[in-house]
């Protein structure tokens, strides 16, 4: 019997992430802008669905990926809401989407029928981040009565985006929500990262956010 | 919640190697985990002691390294450990900061038994 030491220094979500490598390469050859959304359970993320998909010009065809523990209720909504295909992922307890789950989502979809892939994560602000699906774009859904004070509780979270929504600013008169602090918040973490301040409810802000992602469809076709 | 199956990956690679050197025990694991990846070690212990079971793996002993935050800062090259939820230079107060360790989580190395010398 003898006793021996092997090095390995492996990444232990190498494997997820190889997996996300290969989901981008597909997402490319298509030509497929892909945006991994993540947010709170409650922050209105299917909402932010249904008014994208209703409000972005008709010539993109949009796809949704749903990831949720249980229901298709919200691949349902993004269906009726206009999407050229909605699939539901029951992650059956799980607490995020991993790149396997989105790999099997993408055998689902015909690509070529695809502009955009609007991918609705797991509602939670933590365990989503910490596995790469191989989108382009990470957008982080905050809304007004969470609390100002989300950007120093779940700092990963915030980290690690490319754009924030804050919905539901209606409700700013109505809930204590100081919006310096929590912006003061954001930018510790994520400097300059853009913020999109708007209401699903009233439609208030989401001409910018449209915007934007129109513009972000058009640097990725001409960066390919 | 997700440690179950971080620690399935932990095993998995653990016995790739393992096996590929003819171990009949694997002893001891050392892992690092940075501060910054969201791992619990306590919930990683548990999940392990139910899914080695009946494994080489099965009396192996988990260590865990962690590793601090370190920062460096683009403005003035000033490297620090920030407090977690203000990554603010202390130095000169800027915002333009960079992650140097604490994001790590890996699998180091572990310790085996064989038969015998190859």
């Amino acid at each position: 019997m003898m006793t021996q030491r092997i090095s390995i220094v492996e990444n232990i979500l190498n494997a997820n992430d190889r997996l996300a490598d290969e989901n981008r390469s597909r997402l490319d050859e298509f030509d497929v802008f892909a945006l991994n959304l993540m947010a709170s359970p409650g922050a209105g993320k299917t909402t932010l669905i249904e008014q994208t998909l209703s409000l972005l010009p008709k010539q993109h065809h949009v796809a949704v990926v749903d990831g949720d523990v249980a229901t298709s209720i919200d691949a349902d909504r993004a269906a009726k809401a206009g999407a050229v295909a909605a699939i539901q992922i029951n992650t059956g307890g799980g607490c995020h989407l991993d790149a396997v789950m989105f790999n099997q989502a993408l055998d689902k979809l015909d690509l070529n029928q695809v502009d955009i892939l609007l991918v609705e994560n797991v509602g939670n602000l933590i365990c989503p981040s910490g596995f790469k699906l191989g989108t382009h774009k990470s957008i982080l859904i905050a809304s007004v009565p969470e609390g100002d004070d989300k950007p120093y509780k779940y700092p990963g979270m915030y980290r690690g985006v490319d754009a924030l929504v804050i919905n539901k600013i209606d409700l700013l008169p109505y809930v204590p929500f100081d919006m310096d602090y929590f912006k003061k918040g954001v930018e510790i973490l994520n400097p300059g990262l853009v913020i999109f301040p708007l209401s699903c409810q009233t439609g208030q802000g989401i001409d910018k956010w449209i915007d934007w992602l129109s513009k972000a469809l058009i640097d990725i076709h001409n960066s390919q | 919640m997700h440690e179950l199956q971080i620690t399935e990956s932990i095993l998995k690679i653990a016995m790739d190697y393992a096996t590929k050197e003819g171990a009949t025990e694997i002893t001891d694991l050392y892992l690092t985990i940075g501060d910054l990846a969201t791992v619990v070690d306590d919930s990683v212990q548990f999940y392990w002691n139910i899914i080695a079971k009946e494994t080489i793996a099965e009396n192996a002993q988990l260590h865990f390294e962690r590793i601090k935050t370190e920062l460096l800062c683009m403005d003035c090259n000033a490297r620090f450990h920030p407090n977690p939820e203000d990554f603010t230079c202390p130095n000169c107060g800027s915002i333009q900061v960079k992650v140097i360790r604490g994001d790590e989580f890996s699998l180091d190395a572990i310790d085996i038994e064989t038969e015998k010398r190859k």
